[in-house]
């Protein structure tokens, strides 16, 4: 109960809500089977599958041997096959063990095939630094498989997204990609009943505002609303826009944001050079650049791999006072 | 047929010497009338299936040179028996991943040579709309699962088909050809893991004819014997002569059968033998035509006539009449391909997503 006596919606995780669209992903379609590395016994290296193999057994909760590319290329040919696989790689890093089998199988074989092969795939990983493990566990590569022809790239960054992006991407016919940002998995809070069903389109509007856009997605988006809070407190209101979906990016979000504001920052945890936020800049060049008041500014990485000295990571990451500092530059 | 057993290290150039010509004076004997001997309407199918494939693959020749289909094209010529013998001991419900080296494995499965060639030109009625060329031959509904021009790329993929049908217990094979190059992959060993280890319904067909591209076997292989080198897996591996017919298509039926019956994987080692060069483009330097020749004695075209003519199961007439038939399959093969029309550049971005066209 609430200080108001009204019942209040338990806290979840966003670790439990993607449990949770797990359970009704196994439940609700006996052709979806989750599999990946430590996915069943384990309980999935964060925890996210922990008693989903009690509950629906190993054919369905499939461990897998350290086969990235071996069990990502299963999945593709279980798609082909009429399932609904959904698989799990450990982190982004490792995936790229799996890039032939997702580049040059899942997102080519409908175009190669003239139409007839499509494959209806799920592939969740984490990405993102933030918890010391450096370099080899810590990049942030969404951006590249955005950049990729043929699949659908989400980043859920918030508990309803966690919740219910899943459900969505199974029924989507081609191969689907969801970046779960590893600094999330603890958030908290309350999950609304959905109002209306998750669509994979459109990027959100996290917060309001007039005087400048801050444009992000996953784990920056809580450093970015955190920025939006200290500027509020200093009179500048923010526009705070969650892309939600990487690749096809909501142009009409991003234009439209703009043209509300005319300042723009972007804000991505992946290197500067080549980033999803050089693609969004460049956009908002080609597209907005007449509603601009001042150059874009972008919050990214540091040009190094991650660092594990918790100084030198932190230095390395886009922070809240970088991004209110880059709002500063863009406003004054 | 010699079941792996873990201790043989001979490399297979050195076990497979080329057999001696079998002399073919004997002349027809047959009647106008189809032979009905049980059996010998079985191999004149293998032989139109095989000299389907010869022909089909020398029109392209000529097709190349003339600059009518481009590309990469890696031709089969000398391997059909391998194509011809596994295809035979699959049924329709079966599925078949292949390599960039498919043209065999497509006309096997029995994709119209139509709708291949129609794919070398690029045409709309090409087997994959012209989007995917020699290299990406896909057929959805034969269960043709392509045409994949990473070497050992499909081995994942076929897992994965078989494990959709163990999961939905039918009693299907998957059947997965590479060559011996794919041993060098990563993936050909993720893959003959994951599936020995999950059991999966999968034929492994490793068309070992000795190069990868220019290199010979013994230079990319620190240890030849591929068949044992699979059994160490942990399936069943056999090692067999990939220039005739007869043979392989028998232990492509017992690998099956063995299959269906939930025996998990099982691995063919098929030894074989490009006559021509790796693609096109290669001028092939690194082989000497002697080693060529030998192989060329083993023909697996003129073994199985050879074959039939010495045991009085073919005759000349129906010897013409298989080439006849089949030259006037690829000539209409080329002459629809010629007057097919070619995919309008507004399809350019149809079949990026399965939505009407991706919108970014
Ligand atoms: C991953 C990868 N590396 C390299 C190549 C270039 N390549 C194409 S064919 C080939 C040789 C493969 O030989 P093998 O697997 O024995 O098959 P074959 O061509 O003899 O049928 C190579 C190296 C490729 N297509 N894919």
């Amino acid at each position: 109960m609430g200080a108001t006596g009204q019942p209040q919606e338990p806290k979840t995780t966003y670790r439990e809500a993607m449990r949770e669209a797990l359970r009704e992903a196994l439940r609700s379609d006996d052709r979806v089977f989750l599999m990946g590395e430590d996915v069943g016994r384990y309980g999935g290296c964060f925890g996210v599958s922990l008693g989903l193999l009690e509950e629906f057994g190993p054919e369905r909760v499939r461990d897998t041997p350290l086969s990235e590319s071996a069990f990502v290329g299963a999945g593709i040919g279980a798609a082909l096959a009429g399932m609904r696989p959904i698989v799990e790689i450990m982190t982004v890093n490792f995936s790229l063990l799996a890039l032939d089998q997702i580049l040059n199988n899942a997102a080519t074989l409908l175009h190669m095939s003239g139409g007839q092969l499509p494959v209806p795939l799920v592939i969740r990983m984490t990405t993102g630094a933030g918890r010391q493990l450096a370099a080899q566990h810590s990049h942030s590569l969404e951006g590249w498989y955005a950049h990729i022809p043929g699949i659908r790239v989400l980043a859920p960054a918030t508990i309803e997204d966690a919740r219910h992006m899943l459900a969505p991407a199974l029924a989507d016919r081609d191969p689907v990609l969801i970046f779960e940002h590893g600094s999330l998995y603890n958030a908290s809070g309350e999950l609304p009943p959905p109002t209306a069903p998750v669509d994979l389109e459109h990027a959100a509007i996290r917060r309001p505002g007039t005087d400048i856009s801050l444009i992000t997605y996953g784990g920056s988006l809580p450093k970015a609303l955190a920025a939006a809070d200290e500027l509020a407190a200093e009179g500048i209101s923010a526009d705070v826009i969650d892309l939600r979906t990487l690749r096809p990016l909501d142009d009409a979000a991003i234009t439209g944001s703009v043209a509300r504001t005319h300042r723009v920052v972007v804000i991505d945890e992946a290197w500067r050079t080549g980033s999803l936020a050089a693609e969004v800049s460049a956009r908002i060049a080609e597209e907005s650049f007449y509603d601009l008041d001042a150059p874009v500014e972008r919050v990214c990485s540091a040009e190094v791999p991650i660092p594990y000295a918790r100084r030198l990571e932190e230095a390395a990451l886009p922070q809240t006072a970088d991004i209110v500092a880059a709002a500063h530059r863009v406003v004054e | 047929m010699s079941p792996a057993r873990g201790t043989r290290t001979r490399k297979p150039s050195a076990t497979s010497t080329p057999a001696k010509k079998a002399p073919t004076s004997k002349q027809s004997t047959t009647s106008e009338l189809p032979d009905d001997r049980p059996g010998i309407g079985h191999k004149v199918n293998l032989l139109e299936a095989m000299t389907r494939i010869r022909r089909f693959e020398e029109r392209c020749v000529e097709l190349y040179s003339a600059a009518k289909i481009r590309g990469f094209v890696h031709l089969y010529i000398g391997e059909e028996a391998v194509a011809v013998g596994v295809s035979e001991a699959l049924t329709p419900e079966d599925a078949v991943v292949s390599t960039y080296r498919e043209h065999g494995h497509a006309l096997a499965r029995g994709i119209p040579a139509e709708a291949v060639m129609a794919e070398m030109y690029g045409r709309t009625t090409g087997c994959s709309g012209g989007r995917g060329g020699s290299m990406h031959l896909f057929d959805a509904s034969r269960r043709f699962y392509g045409g994949n021009a990473i070497v050992a790329g499909g081995l994942p993929l076929a897992a994965g088909l078989a494990l959709a049908d163990r999961m939905r217990a039918r009693p299907r094979v998957t059947c997965c050809f590479f060559g011996d190059g794919a041993f060098a992959e990563g993936e050909f060993h993720e893959t003959a893991n994951l599936a020995a280890l999950w059991g999966l319904p999968l034929l492994l067909v490793c068309e070992n004819n000795l190069y990868a591209m220019g290199t010979a076997i013994e230079r990319h292989e620190a240890q030849t014997d591929l068949a044992m080198r699979a059994a160490s897996y942990g399936m069943v591996a056999w090692a067999v002569d990939g220039m005739d017919v007869e043979a392989v298509e028998q232990a492509a039926r017992r690998a099956a059968e063995s299959i269906r019956a939930g025996a998990g994987p099982h691995f063919l080692e098929l030894r074989t033998y490009r006559f021509r060069a790796h693609s096109m483009y290669d001028p092939d330097r690194y082989r000497d035509k002697e080693e060529v020749e030998q192989w060329k004695n083993r023909d697996p075209i003129t073994r199985l006539v050879d074959r039939m003519r010495e045991n009085d199961e073919l005759g000349d007439k129906e010897l013409a009449r298989i080439e006849q038939q089949v030259t006037d399959e690829i000539d209409r093969a080329v002459e629809t391909a010629e007057q097919a029309p070619e995919e309008p550049a507004e399809n350019l971005l149809r079949h990026v997503t399965s939505a009407p066209v991706e919108v970014n």
